[in-house]
């Protein structure tokens, strides 16, 4: 066994594979619940990792909007839809439309991996620098650095708001 | 430390290992939980009887002996006695379930119960309890709670829903509503709190608490004898009560129970679960209720402090006084909620939906304003004057007092909108006529469209 594989490491690999699977799983599933909750459970694996790292801030901010929040809301309006047996869902074969969407599957694979993998080629350890992600620091590079993209985020989101009730409204 | 010195036995094989230190806290918290629920269940059905003047459960663990003499224990052993019960009834599945989510959802009922404690220390930072507790003494100990409490939503929603049954549906639908809404009045209720202590963490919350009253020394005169407990400053007070509601509405108890509302939706989302897959539901939110008063406990009202003198401090480091005092405070929170239980009834859906996002939420979002102002004037100033915190407080009721106002005005709000008035005269009068009040007759009853 090479000298770099040790507690961490495993687990790492471990939470990565679950990662991996439940990404499949959430299209590989035809149940639309099955795959929001493969979904969900995608999402919290990536929480734990964020744990192992010990960038805890990140991992439960993951938790608290992605799994807590939005993921709710997805099962909420799936449940309410009722989308019925997948079957229901099922499209006709389409042959042309399958070889396309594999092909540009494989190049979005392709050009999100030439960015993502080549970093990662020669790493074996499995760590963040010290206090990486700590609430402290966040907050200060959040209300210093970075304030016009935060506050402009939060416009955004406040635009988003306003339009959608304004949308919902309309009609009474 | 003495105690320390017994611990060296311990520590070559189980307490030098981290692994082994964490498998020790996780035991010592979860363990005791584990014990707890049955005699919960106990207090809670003995405290409604006598609240409702009934006599409840008593019978059960009560021995006769030849003599004819009876020893009776207050049915003690009620609660183990309905949980055999449960282990050994029928456990039915029904034929048109999501077999795999139906399975899958009781745990994911009981997980965030017992992991939002994760975080709570039962006792100081120092001696052997350092070594106990907490579990994870992690910075971010304040969010922790937060999003594991968040992930309390999955089991009853997907038990509503891979039930397939109408009424189970509805009760997982109205769940993920409700408990959405109050999260966010909740997170803004800790979120000031955090910006009144500047940590997230809760040992230095506990620390915070245990500094003198509102950060004042000398009051009128004389040493401050007070702890900074956050329940008695204002603006703590305010989190303190928006957290309580919050809480409620989170652990589906009631007046917030409309998710397993029985006489609208049987049973709501757990209608279709029998045996000890009902019984891990039942489980879940003793268990979730416990500790959620351990987070109130922690955060407002000084943990494991005794009282809120500061004399009384070295008392509140023995390793042997502070669990039972964290302990003595979770049954306190407890014990309010079966008093809510027996006291309020339940909410309509609007009435829920009205007090968490246009009451709540508002006076979260105030008070952490305040809170802001109340920060950056102490900090300014150096040295708090007694009268700022008796200001503020004034501030903080003048603010909750408008809040109430609001409240009370909502219902007559909907009476004002309605189309029209009509009046209904009673046949044989008003019943209430009868006892001691004299009510008019004639009741105005608002028509809607």
């Amino acid at each position: 066994m090479p000298e770099w594989v040790d507690g961490k490491t495993i687990l790492f690999a471990m939470l990565a594979g679950l990662a991996g699977a439940t990404a499949i799983g959430v299209v590989a599933f035809g149940n639309a619940v099955r795959s929001a909750l493969c979904l969900v459970l995608n999402f919290f694996t990536l929480a734990l990792l964020y744990f192992t790292l010990d960038a805890e801030m990140l991992g439960v901010t993951q938790v608290i909007v992605y799994t807590g929040a939005i993921m709710v809301l997805f099962l909420f309006v799936i449940m309410l839809l009722n989308l019925g047996s997948p079957a229901a869902l099922e499209e006709r074969p389409d042959y042309i439309k399958k070889a396309l969407g594999f092909m540009f599957g494989g190049a979005l694979f392709g050009v999100v991996a030439s960015q993502v993998v080549r970093p990662f080629i020669e790493t074996k350890q499995v760590f963040a620098p010290d206090n990486y992600g700590a609430p402290q620091g966040m907050g200060k590079a959040l209300f210093t650095t970075y304030v016009w993209p935060f506050e402009m985020a939060s416009i955004l989101l406040v635009i988003g708001i306003v339009g959608s009730i304004l949308l919902a409204k309309r009609r009474v | 430390m003495r105690h320390m010195d017994r611990l060296k036995y311990f520590e070559p094989w189980l307490i030098a290992h981290p692994a082994g230190a964490a498998l020790i806290r996780v035991l010592f918290f979860v363990v005791p939980i584990l014990l707890i629920v049955p005699m919960l269940i106990w207090w809670e059905r003995r405290l409604l009887s006598w609240m409702q003047d009934r006599i409840g459960p008593n019978r059960v663990a009560t021995i006769t002996f030849k003599s004819g003499k009876k020893l009776r224990m207050f049915g003690l052993l009620q609660a183990i006695m309905d949980g055999i019960k449960l282990a050994f009834k029928e456990d039915i599945t029904p034929t048109a379930v999501d077999r795999l989510i139906y399975f899958l959802a009781p745990g994911l009922a009981l997980f965030p119960a017992f992991a939002i404690g994760a975080t709570l220390p039962w006792g100081p930072q120092e001696g052997i309890c350092r070594l106990l507790t907490p579990v994870a003494n992690v910075e971010i100990g304040v969010l922790f709670v937060m999003a594991i409490s968040s992930l309390g939503v999955y089991g009853i929603v997907l038990a509503g829903y891979a039930s397939n049954n109408k009424y189970s549906l509805m009760g997982g639908l109205r769940s993920s509503a409700q408990l959405i809404s109050y999260e966010l009045a909740m997170g803004m209720a800790l979120a000031s709190v955090v910006l009144a202590t500047g940590s997230l963490k809760m040992t230095e919350m506990l620390e915070f608490q245990a500094e003198p009253l509102w950060g004042v020394q000398k009051f009128f005169g004389i040493d401050n004898p007070i702890q900074n407990w956050l329940v008695f400053t204002p603006f703590g007070f305010i989190a303190a009560v928006i957290f309580a509601i919050c809480v409620v509405a989170e652990t589906n108890r009631t007046p917030f129970d409309l998710p397993e509302a029985e006489n609208e939706l049987i049973a709501g989302y757990h209608t279709e679960y029998s045996s000890m897959k009902f019984a891990v539901f039942f489980m879940g939110e003793y268990a979730a209720m416990f500790v959620f008063s351990g987070v109130f406990a922690t955060i407002f009202l000084g943990g494991y402090n005794i009282a809120p003198i500061r004399a009384l401090e070295p008392f509140s480091g023995l390793p042997y006084i502070a669990p039972m005092v964290f302990l003595g405070k979770c049954a306190f929170g407890i014990t309010v909620f079966i008093w809510m239980r027996a006291t309020l009834p339940r909410l309509r859906y609007d009435q829920l939906m009205s007090l968490g996002w246009r009451s709540l939420l508002p006076l979260a979002v105030a008070n952490f304003i305040g809170v802001g102002i109340w920060v950056i004037g102490t900090n300014q100033g150096g040295q708090v004057d007694p009268w700022a915190g008796l200001g503020a407080w004034f501030i903080a009721f003048a603010i909750f007092f408008g809040l109430y106002m609001a409240i009370k005005q909502t219902g007559k709000e909907r009476l004002g909108t309605a189309l029209d008035k009509r009046t209904i005269e009673l046949v044989s009068g008003n019943p209430a006529n009868a006892i001691a009040f004299a009510k008019p007759d004639k009741v105005e009853v608002a028509v809607e469209a």
